[in-house]
């Protein structure tokens, strides 16, 4: 069994998604220019959790949802031991003058994000991008990188580790804190 | 997700003989990511922008050099080009001084085509670069074999049990041999059919079946793949002239339609039109050369990202 400590469990972690939505919905409003763009691969489930939310408690649908995969534009290919496998770029709109909502599970050293931010530049010149987390650690930032809509903020050592797991994929939705990376490994 | 293996089991990549399925798997996991970002509005990834690359031609090459050097700027590697005809070469520099000069420029990667077999493989021993053969004498070519098992399995499905014939000059074609020993490791079975002088001896030894009958070779095959008459490296006629070529080994509209069946049509090109392939049958909806073409640049760009990872 895991040795992580549960720092949100199932239904605080629900809550939680809702007040996003809701956040979102008063940045937002309507959503008629807006896009969602999920970073592969933990990053989507996010993002799909949330627009179900919307979809299913407050009606609110057809957001132009897409999949961004940043293994191509990552600063440290060729510095690690282990080549970094791609998954699936998925998204058939241009972000050309819309608002982009990018969502990851963990802010971290802020890396992941201004690779994706390099990737969606090649979709077209967004009118503005905002940063949606389930997690923001906020020590240990490497760049200068910030969230605007964040599930829960986390301040850990930089050894510690930080999982967000779902439901359907893992045994439940919960977000679990490790002391050491060694860890998790099961 | 399905188990993929994350590394290549070589360095470089010299020729299919050296790969194991479970890299041709990789190859073409990371080929279908690469074929979207070329299909892009922006075409690029910055993925190889601190990487080197030089293509070295000592022999004549159009569509592999294009594909490869559109594949290393579409991975923001920087890109140096040689060709023999213009080179020291002439002036008598031997091989391995003319890649060690190069090298000490600070290359990370040749792309080296050169008409003598192992050339390549000769260079890996000697160098520290990573070395990717693009077509070495009648040895092998491999990247060629990777798109065009690519480009097949991306047409009708997983290709173990598939019938697949290879037509025309075998002999003097390093793209036969590649194609053998990469569709044999995906699990297909492969028929060699030519005029007898076109076909090496003891190819059976390889595995494959060996035919002499172009119509019979048809009805049998799901996809054929038909070469070019190499006549630049044919120093003796092998058979009576082209017409008669034509007549018994070019696959033509008719010849297709005699088999009652939908198959799939490739070639490496360049296309000796109306000698081993008539033009009907090239630019019908059987024929999928020009993806073949497009694949190659998605194929060599998971080449050279995978290798590049393994410094």
């Amino acid at each position: 069994m895991d040795k992580g400590r549960v720092i949100l469990d199932q239904p605080r972690m629900a809550l939680t998604i809702d007040r996003l939505c809701y956040q979102l919905i008063e940045e937002f409003d309507d959503f008629s220019n807006t896009c969602f763009i999920g970073i592969q691969q933990r990053g989507v489930f996010l993002a799909q959790r949330i627009l179900q939310r919307l979809d299913q408690a407050m009606d609110i649908k057809r957001i132009d949802f897409g999949k961004l995969d940043i293994t191509f534009y990552r600063d440290d290919f060729r510095r690690r031991d282990k080549p970094l496998e791609a998954s699936k770029t998925d998204i058939n709109f241009l972000v050309e003058n819309k608002n982009v909502v990018l969502v990851d599970d963990v802010l971290y050293t802020g890396r992941t994000i201004s690779a994706a931010l390099a990737a969606l530049n090649h979709y077209g010149r967004p009118a503005r991008v905002e940063l949606l987390v389930m997690v923001d650690r906020r020590f240990n930032r490497h760049l200068p990188v910030q969230s605007t809509f964040q599930g829960i903020r986390v301040d850990a050592l930089d050894e510690a580790y930080v999982r967000v797991e779902w439901e359907g994929i893992e045994e439940e939705d919960r977000v679990l804190l490790f002391g050491h990376k060694n860890e998790m490994d099961k | 997700m399905a188990a993929v293996t994350q590394h290549l089991s070589t360095r470089h990549l010299l020729g299919i003989k050296d790969l194991t399925a479970e890299d041709i798997h990789l190859i073409f996991h990371t080929s279908d990511n690469f074929k979207e970002v070329i299909n892009r509005p922006i075409r690029k990834v910055p993925s190889l922008r601190d990487v080197t690359i030089a293509n070295l031609f000592f022999e004549n090459s159009t569509r592999t050099r294009i594909s490869f050097e559109l594949a290393e700027k579409r991975l923001s590697a920087d890109v140096v080009n040689f060709s023999a005809s213009s080179s020291s070469v002439k002036k008598g520099e031997t091989l391995l001084d003319t890649v060690n000069n190069i090298l000490s420029m600070k290359v990370d990667m040749v792309v080296m085509r050169h008409p003598a077999p192992c050339a390549p493989k000769f260079l890996s021993e000697h160098i520290d670069a990573n070395i990717i053969n693009a077509g070495d004498g009648t040895h092998e070519h491999p990247t060629q074999a990777l798109l065009d098992a690519f480009s097949m399995q991306e047409k009708v499905g997983r290709l173990t049990g598939k019938k697949v014939a290879i037509f025309g000059d075998i002999l003097h074609s390093r793209v036969a041999l590649s194609n053998i020993f990469c569709l044999q490791k995906l699990g297909a079975e492969v028929t060699v059919c030519g005029p007898p002088t076109l076909i090496p001896k003891h190819i059976e030894r390889l595995g494959v079946h060996v035919s002499y009958n172009r119509d019979e070779t048809l009805a049998w095959c799901d996809i054929a793949n038909i070469l070019r008459i190499q006549l630049e490296r044919q120093d003796i006629k092998y058979f009576p002239s082209l017409r008669e070529y034509a007549q018994y080994f070019g696959v033509d509209r008719r010849a297709l339609d005699r088999t009652g069946k939908e198959l799939v049509v490739m070639h490496p090109g360049p296309i000796n039109r109306g000698v081993e392939i008539s033009s009907d049958v090239a630019d019908s909806e059987h024929s999928i050369i020009l993806q073949q073409v497009e694949n190659g640049v998605a194929v060599r760009m998971a080449i050279l990202y995978l290798l590049a990872a393994r410094t």
